[in-house]
């Protein structure tokens, strides 16, 4: 047996206080293996009596080297990577790496409809994400029944997704210059039936959450977040709207034709748990309000193309392999080797359901990539929890690991 | 490209840090040199307005480029609403690049990720552990010498076989 290596409260010595040296507070490690902390996250906590007087994060329990991978395959095999990054967000990582990947190469003729196609799924996919967020968080905090009804609408944006690409979860649907192929007959219907459905839905949940003392007395003043803190510590996404700063990528910096529609971005100024709970209410409702322009455009747009013109960086249809030569060509080119991208570096976001979720790719002149990096929320925004943990009670914690709406496939990739 | 970008931090990041502007597909960065990045950092900060550091890693060059990594920097201001980027050239044998904690606290969890991954030091951070990798691992996985390797699974009864097999960067 090797000898093996262990961390002692010595090498943590700079991270806890003083008394935890002479053994007056209390070390407690609560996870990975924990229902609240939503994954594989560690906590080592310093307790004085119940309450944490240090937080120290331990991640890394789910990284599998997803940035190493995507490096050592060419930019086409490297899109179904994405979807493994955040498991509840897969059609906007795909958008992420999709819009990075375009800038890269300068393709900005992505035909409209795959624009709507693309804007309508990460909208139905932000919902789902914030679905399994508000029933998880309410689970914590002790609210059973709100996590069965969530799930069950979760359920049919799964199964519109399924409809789409034939996979409930790892969609790679949105692809380097456009889409893998069109939506597929009666896929409106089922989306506008969502949309005719949900609504009741979300009054449902308020009806169960909102004005409900016992969450209202587990979330109001728990984990606040100062403006100028979450701003320092580059918090994205609902955590920073909640904490009164309007702020949201897709107005900010808009991709897919985003300035097109009309929505609004919720803010709260209070910074606490249940600011964020209500930002993330609000912003399915606005959602939904995106989908519903989609829809109408999606009936004006049938039978467009859904892919660039340019053959060099998408497939050509099928069809046309066995009388064209220069398609047949393409189609080898583009499925073996792949297609080569410029020299140079680019950062491309859109605002995913947790926050910036950003792609920095440096391309060398070849098929394969030199560097993919993705500037996931979850990992800016889980930096945040010793310091909004500070002060709260153990039972506060899981209130506000909930609040952040980590996913630890995004944090540790 | 925003006129802020083009009007005031363009030519006041030019003279005062001496470097050229890189611009590729509308987005700006700098080459500054570690020993002037803490310098660059209060320019940005305190008189630009970019309040947010977003993004921080690393570029491996090996075996060609000279020097071997870049550090990336993704600066952005929300009172602007622009991103600049800052690139610092470090070499293999003094990988070492003063450590922004102090200026963005945002950077602490990401120079963790770059030292954990390329094995760059950042000098002054409060707390320069490895974060994703074990605390006892060998290597740094995303310097590209390092090998894109299976690894079979560690349990106690192979533990030593494993040990013995496992891919390690070439010396």
């Amino acid at each position: 047996m090797l000898e093996r290596m262990e961390i002692t409260v010595d090498d943590l010595r700079h991270l806890v206080s003083e008394r935890a040296l002479t053994g007056e507070t209390m070390l407690l490690n609560m996870g990975p293996q924990h229902p609240s902390t939503h994954g594989v996250l560690r906590l080592l906590l310093e307790l004085d009596g119940e309450v944490i007087v240090n937080c120290i994060p331990d991640i890394g329990f789910l990284h599998t080297g997803i940035e190493k991978n995507m490096e050592a395959k060419n930019y086409i095999k490297a899109t179904v990577m994405t979807d493994r990054m955040d498991y509840l967000n897969t059609v906007g990582n795909n958008l992420a790496y999709a819009l990075a990947v375009e800038k890269l190469l300068g393709i900005d003729d992505i035909p409209e409809r795959a624009q709507i196609i693309r804007v309508l799924l990460a909208e139905l996919q932000r919902i789902a994400s914030h679905l399994v967020w508000l029933g998880t968080h309410a689970l914590d905090l002790a609210a059973m029944s709100v996590f069965l009804y969530c799930f069950r609408e979760r359920e049919m944006i799964l199964e519109i997704m399924e409809m789409v690409s034939g996979q409930r979860m790892m969609t790679t649907y949105i692809r380097p210059g456009g889409l893998w192929r069109d939506v597929p007959p009666g896929f409106a219907d089922a989306v506008r039936r969502f949309v005719d459905y949900f609504p009741a839905r979300i009054d449902q949940y308020e009806a169960l959450l909102t004005e409900n003392p016992l969450f209202i007395q587990r979330t109001k003043g728990i984990g606040v977040l100062r403006r100028e803190d979450a701003i320092a510590h580059g918090a994205t996404g609902p955590i920073l709207r909640g904490s009164g700063i309007k702020y949201d990528i897709r107005k900010a910096r808009p991709y897919s034709g985003y300035e097109t529609y009309d929505f609004e971005i919720p803010v709260r100024p209070e910074g606490d748990v249940y600011a964020r709970y209500l930002v993330r209410m609000e912003e399915m409702r606005q959602s939904l309000k995106i989908i519903r322009q989609a829809l109408d455009r999606l009936e004006k747009t049938e039978g467009q193309p859904v892919r660039t013109a340019n053959r060099k960086f998408v497939p050509p249809p099928k069809s046309e392999l066995a009388h064209s030569m220069e398609a047949l060509i393409h189609h080898f080119k583009y499925w073996t080797e792949g297609f080569h991208a410029p020299k140079g570096a680019v950062y491309a976001a859109v605002e995913s359901p947790r926050g910036e979720l950003g792609f920095y790719i440096e391309g060398n002149g070849g098929p394969q990539p030199q560097r993919i990096h993705a500037r996931t929320p979850s990992f800016a925004n889980l930096q945040l929890l010793p310091l909004m943990a500070k002060g709260h009670m153990v039972s506060d914690l899981v209130a506000i690991i909930g609040s952040i709406d980590i996913v630890l496939g995004d944090v540790d990739r | 490209m925003d006129a802020y970008l083009t009007d005031v931090v363009i030519p006041t990041l030019q003279q005062r840090l001496a470097a050229a502007p890189q611009i590729f597909r509308d987005e700006v960065s700098f080459v500054v040199p570690p020993e002037r990045l803490l310098e660059a950092a209060r320019l940005l900060r305190d008189e630009l307005d970019f309040d947010a550091l977003l993004d921080l890693t690393a570029v491996d060059y090996w075996p060609d480029g000279q020097p071997r990594f870049h550090v990336v920097y993704q600066f952005y201001s929300y009172t602007h609403n622009v991103a600049v980027r800052v690139r610092v050239p470090v070499a293999e044998d003094a990988a070492e690049v003063p450590s922004l904690v102090a200026w963005y606290p945002s950077a602490n969890w990401y120079e963790r990720e770059v030292w954990d991954m390329f094995g760059i030091r950042f000098t002054g951070h409060p707390d320069l552990r490895r974060i994703l990798m074990p605390y006892d691992w060998v290597g740094h996985p995303l310097r590209k010498d390092y090998p894109l390797g299976y690894e079979e699974p560690q349990f106690t009864f192979n533990f030593d076989d494993i040990e013995r097999r496992k891919p390690r960067p070439r010396a």
